[in-house]
């Protein structure tokens, strides 16, 4: 069977007055039908760039250098700009932090939502509405034909992110890609989404690349993580496994960082400096100036490679425990 | 921990609602936008002992920012009184001044609250300077060593907000709010924006600092982890008023508030060794809008064990224990 979405080898650089920055350097990343790939890493690690990259929306100076995003097992690196449109919000679509990214807001959402299907398909009227009340029920939202005649603004955060995923499951994408969606939200309502989301893998079978830097909600939500660090994937591989026995030095540092895990009032564990800027990375290892682990080997780059079941890209992989 | 540092004693705060963009535009088109009070804050009382951290949580505007700046003597309230030391933080009457330096605030974006033109050993001495803490000839010295406190090297001071990193700032933030020899810091929200592996580096700064100068905090967030891990004691908050406060460890394992109890149920938490996915169990309904909150129990609609008398009559914060209060008519 082929993958909902394989991507490969993907590079894109940003070509600004002070160098290229290397923002997304070689990501392999897949995903299966129904399945939840979280996809975590700093601010600035690459995530957004990588979710941008995969629905081909990089404006100058960015620019996809080099790879392949296969979704279904068509190549949609190079395609044309109207190919390119009828594959976007038809058979992949974006859920963004900010509803308003998709959203108009001087427009009705039912308006809004009637545009979306006439995108890509000729509907009749009757058939718009039903349409958007369904994908809009689907959601959760409890009052659908209310909601249609609202204006964003008159909607709360949370309705008006939910009015977003709705109109991402209008044409039933094979993938939809969700950067940070739940991050501004207050946690119940970010409690509801994650559960309606959950159910809609399940029921739709769309693969959800849910980019976030909440180890938590991947934890919960996803079936297999990735933790991306200065714009390379470093870790990939079932969630179970990477949590409870993380191989790569970052993916520990992050994981027991994260209070909770310790004894309250003592000392968490800290992964020391910060993440460096992606414009002229010294070659090697990105994060051998943080990494307890680092040897003279690591002044090269690591392959990724398979350990205990999963992907890691480093020299020195921690032990099984 | 013996007498309290911190009193709140009844603080209400109301604000009228400023018309934003979104309301204005709303209005042309034709929507009906309603002008009411918020009620931020309802009757809060509760003491901060020396030496105690006191967590406040709970969700995007339910008041925790405003009774944090009432506390620290920014924000005048509409009604009721805040004391450091039995002594009143602001003027009761005329224009409503800070009376005490004793305070001081940690804010979430201190880029906010750093003026982008100023030199950081500017920004750090000004606030000693002016109230006499230091003079001019020890203030390069008296930046130093705050700056080396705080983990920065002090040749740092001659550089300008924009050249640092979130948690860099974050630093700076605390070493501004440190120069002026506090007593009790109050933090909102100092690591929300910040990468958990930055946030460790932070709060590890926090818990050091505390323990070497012997502060008392109060530290909003909206992150129960981060507030299990300060605090103390912790209140939660829901529309404007505290429903539960008590010993961390004791609301953590069993909280007596429905809401308490639905929170900590619905925070997704870091599972390290889970067997397959895990079912999430969010608060049903929206967050009611502070300008027309239920009555009775504010939490009723949304709250699983309502009766007819939570929907009407509000329950009081009540003692359930040894330091333990909830405010609701069925918890025990
Ligand atoms: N200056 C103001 N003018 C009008 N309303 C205000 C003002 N400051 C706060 N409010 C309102 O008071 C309520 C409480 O706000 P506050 O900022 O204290 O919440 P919070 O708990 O800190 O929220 P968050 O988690 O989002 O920081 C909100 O409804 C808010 O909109
Ligand atoms: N339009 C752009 N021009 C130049 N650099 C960019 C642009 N967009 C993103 N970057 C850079 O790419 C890197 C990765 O960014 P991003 O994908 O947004 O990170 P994340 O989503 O993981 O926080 C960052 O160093 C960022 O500054
Ligand atoms: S390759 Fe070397 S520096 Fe990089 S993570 Fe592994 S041990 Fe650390
Ligand atoms: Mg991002
Ligand atoms: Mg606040």
């Amino acid at each position: 069977m082929t993958a909902a979405l394989e991507v490969r080898g993907l590079k894109t650089h940003f070509f600004t007055r002070s160098g290229a920055v290397k923002a997304v350097d070689g990501v392999d990343l897949t995903i299966e039908r129904g399945r939840v790939l979280g996809l975590v890493g700093e601010s600035g690690s690459g995530k957004s760039v990588t979710g941008l990259s995969i629905l081909g929306l990089i404006d100058h100076p960015g620019r996809i250098v080099e790879g392949s995003v296969k979704l279904d097992g068509q190549e949609l690196v190079g395609l044309d700009r109207d190919a390119a449109r009828r594959v976007r919000g038809r058979r992949i679509a974006m859920i963004f932090q900010d509803p308003m990214m998709t959203l108009n807001p001087v427009l009705r959402v039912g308006t809004q939502m009637s545009m979306a299907l006439r995108a890509h398909e000729t509907v009749s009227n009757d058939t718009a509405r039903e349409r958007s009340v369904r994908a809009l029920s689907r959601v959760g939202l409890p009052t659908p034909e209310q909601c249609l005649a609202a204006y964003p603004h008159q909607l709360s955060g949370g309705m008006r992110q939910r009015v977003a995923i709705a109109i991402a499951l209008l044409h039933s994408p094979s993938v939809i890609v969700a950067d940070e969606p739940t991050t501004a939200l207050d946690v119940s309502i970010q409690g509801q989404i994650l559960q309606e989301m959950q159910r809609l893998g399940a029921e739709t079978g769309v693969a959800l690349v849910w980019i976030t830097h909440d180890l938590a909600v991947v934890s919960s939500l996803a079936h297999d993580i990735a933790v991306m660090y200065a714009g390379r994937i470093v870790e990939h591989g079932p969630t179970a496994d990477v949590l409870a026995q993380p191989r790569h030095p970052y993916t520990r540092g992050l994981l027991d960082s994260v209070p909770g895990e310790a004894k309250p009032g003592e000392k968490l564990a800290q992964i020391p400096g910060s993440i460096p800027a992606l414009i002229d990375l010294p070659p090697g290892c990105a994060f051998r100036a943080r990494c307890s682990r680092a040897s003279g080997a690591c002044e090269a780059m690591p392959e990724i490679a398979e350990i205990g079941g999963r992907l890691a890209r480093c020299f020195h992989p921690l032990e099984a425990a | 921990m013996s007498a309290p540092l911190l009193e709140l004693d009844a603080v209400s705060r109301r604000f009228s609602r400023r018309i934003s963009l979104g309301d204005r535009i709303a209005a042309k088109l034709g929507a009906t936008v309603e002008m009411r009070e918020v009620r931020a804050v309802e009757s809060v009382s509760l003491s901060v002992m020396k030496g105690e951290t006191l967590g406040l949580v709970g969700e995007s505007g339910c008041g925790k920012s405003t009774l944090g700046r009432i506390a620290a003597g920014i924000l005048a309230p509409s009604a009721g009184t805040a004391r450091l030391d039995g002594k009143p933080v602001m003027s009761e009457t005329g224009r409503r001044e800070k009376l005490t330096t004793r305070v001081q605030t940690v804010f979430q974006d201190p880029f906010a609250s750093l003026n982008p033109r100023k030199r950081i050993g500017e920004a750090i001495a000004e606030g000693p300077l002016a109230h006499g803490l230091i003079d001019r000839a020890g203030s390069r010295a008296y930046v130093a060593e705050q700056l080396s406190r705080v983990g920065l090297d002090p040749s740092y001071s001659s550089r300008f907000p924009h050249q640092f990193s979130g948690g860099q700032r974050q630093r700076i933030a605390i070493a501004r709010a440190l120069a002026m020899k506090p007593d009790l810091l109050i933090c909102d929200e100092p690591v929300a924006s910040l990468d958990v592996s930055i946030q460790a580096q932070v709060l590890n700064l926090f818990l050091d600092l505390r323990r070497a100068l012997n502060l008392t905090a109060i530290f909003i967030s909206h992150d129960l982890g981060v507030v299990r891990h300060l605090s103390d004691r912790v209140a939660i908050m829901y529309l404007g008023r505290i429903v539960e406060i008590g010993p961390a460890s004791e609301i953590y394992a069993a909280p007596k508030h429905p809401y308490t109890q639905a929170l900590l149920a619905s925070v997704p938490r870091l599972n390290r060794h889970r067997e397959g996915r895990t079912a999430f169990k969010p608060i049903a309904g929206e967050l009611p809008s502070p300008l027309s909150p239920p009555p009775g129990c504010h939490f009723h609609p949304r709250c699983g064990f309502a009766t007819e008398r939570c929907r009407s009559e509000p329950p009081q914060l009540r003692p359930l224990g040894p330091e333990r209060w909830a405010a609701c008519h069925l918890a025990e």
